[in-house]
């Protein structure tokens, strides 16, 4: 069973979701691509008055040494998280199905190339 | 499924009452921690460690904003196009410390603007370090090298404390930090090696820097009572005093490489503890600055009010073109 941390994008979602005080700028979340043939992951967040300002904030903010080739940013408002409160009934246990990974078939081991 | 966050922060924030979901979180909190697991904003935690991780990372924010004015004063004056780029890319750095500082701090809770208006209006704290002035250039050497320094030694344990967006944080800022440090020692490392006048400046630097630097890891450990609550939490790592420890047995050797003394008689190799002895530093004179009666409180507070009010119209009609925008995309679909 793989332990691996959430992904990145998951994550963000908790991360802002969670601001109550009003701001004049709204929050945005920036994701970078850092170079190509990679996803874009999540950086941060930045408040800016619309995309565009985001935008070129986020270039400012979080490739100031060449960490990105691509920038997209979300209205941090637009995301919608699963409830955190949920997680055992939302994220099914992976109890039970080993079977769903390699290491499970252990018959084969020493057979070369599988 | 779908969930509005901001349900769950209203239960998280809400009166201390012992409701059954908060002993459910609490267990929770407690089991996460006890594993060294990281807390992240959509879960339950305890009113207190909400409120102390929302005073430390704004008031960190604080500081990194605050600290662009010491070195900011020399841009215009560096004495080469090569350290006038890069003080600017340091302190262009500090800018990008303190909004990932907020960033992080959003996630508790608490608004941007309202973080901004607590600095200016000057009832949040910021590192103390921050009000001393800077008369020489050789202080951008001696604040590189000693202050970025010791804010590196506090800053790499705090890249595991528990609250993750201050971790990741964290972890962005120390990646950038080791080259204003290494600046800094270079910056006096040639004036150490130039002329007479020159060494004298650095040290002279120095010698008023020594000790600030060596407060910036908070009050000693018997009067820092908060301390012990932050290592339950898994917030801070390691005490005022072993920081500070480290921190000195660090740039004692430096400071030999330099070519320059630190101004404290009582260093002196303890072998028997395998550590650098130091003397007693005068705390009186740390709170009187962090009272804000420092020798550069009143003109960093101003400047940053200044710069803030300054900037309104900006704000305002970058506000207002994000509206106007807005409204004629609402209207090409209307119609
Ligand atoms: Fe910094
Ligand atoms: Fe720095």
């Amino acid at each position: 069973m793989s332990k691996k941390p959430v992904a990145a994008a998951t994550d963000t979602m908790t991360d802002t979701a969670t601001v109550q005080d009003a701001d004049v700028w709204p929050l945005w979340e920036v994701f970078v691509r850092s170079s190509r043939g990679l996803s874009h992951l999540h950086a941060g967040s930045l408040n800016a008055p619309d995309a565009e300002m985001a935008v070129r904030n986020a270039r400012d903010l979080y490739t100031r040494r060449n960490e990105g080739v691509s920038i997209w940013v979300v209205p941090s408002s637009a995301i919608t998280a699963s409830d955190p409160d949920e997680k055992d009934a939302f994220f099914e246990s992976p109890r039970g199905k080993e079977y769903r990974h390699a290491s499970y078939y252990t018959e084969s081991e020493g057979v070369k190339h599988l | 499924m779908a969930h509005q966050a901001s349900d769950t922060r209203a239960s998280a924030m809400g009166t201390s009452v012992t409701t059954e979901s908060d002993s459910a979180g609490q267990a929770r909190f407690d089991e996460l921690i006890a594993a060294d697991q990281r807390i992240e904003p959509a879960d339950w935690m305890p009113d207190a460690y909400r409120k102390t991780l929302i005073r430390q990372i704004s008031q960190h924010a604080h500081s990194e904003i605050i600290g662009m004015q010491p070195e900011g004063n020399w841009i215009t004056r560096a004495p080469s196009l090569k350290r006038k780029a890069i003080l600017m890319a340091k302190v262009q750095d500090e800018a990008g410390h303190g909004l990932y500082l907020y960033s992080a701090a959003q996630t508790l809770g608490v608004g941007r603007d309202r973080m901004t208006e607590d600095l200016i209006s000057g009832k949040a704290k910021y590192s103390s370090i921050f009000n001393y002035p800077t008369p020489t250039w050789a202080d951008m050497g001696s604040i590189g090298w000693l202050v970025d320094g010791a804010a590196i030694c506090n800053q790499v344990p705090l890249c595991r404390a528990s609250y993750g967006p201050y971790g990741r944080a964290m972890v962005r800022i120390c990646k950038e930090e080791s080259f204003h440090q290494r600046q800094g020692f270079e910056i006096l490392l040639h004036l150490s090696r130039g002329t007479a006048e020159q060494k004298a400046m650095a040290q002279e630097s120095v010698n008023r820097w020594y000790a600030p630097a060596l407060m910036m890891f908070g009050p000693p450990d018997a009067d820092s009572p908060n301390s012990a609550q932050s290592m339950a939490w898994n917030i801070k790592r390691f005490s005022n005093d072993d920081l500070r420890q480290r921190f000195v047995d660090m740039i004692v050797p430096q400071a030999e490489v330099l070519g320059l003394t630190l101004p404290d008689p009582a260093i002196r190799w303890n072998e028997e503890r395998g550590h650098y002895d130091y003397g007693d530093l005068d705390w009186d004179e740390f709170y009187e600055v962090l009272k804000g009666r420092g020798p550069a409180n009143a003109i960093r507070l101003e400047r940053r009010r200044q710069a803030h009010e300054d900037g309104a119209w900006v704000r305002e009609a970058a506000a207002a073109y994000a509206a106007r925008q807005q409204a004629s995309v609402v209207e090409r679909i209307a119609s």
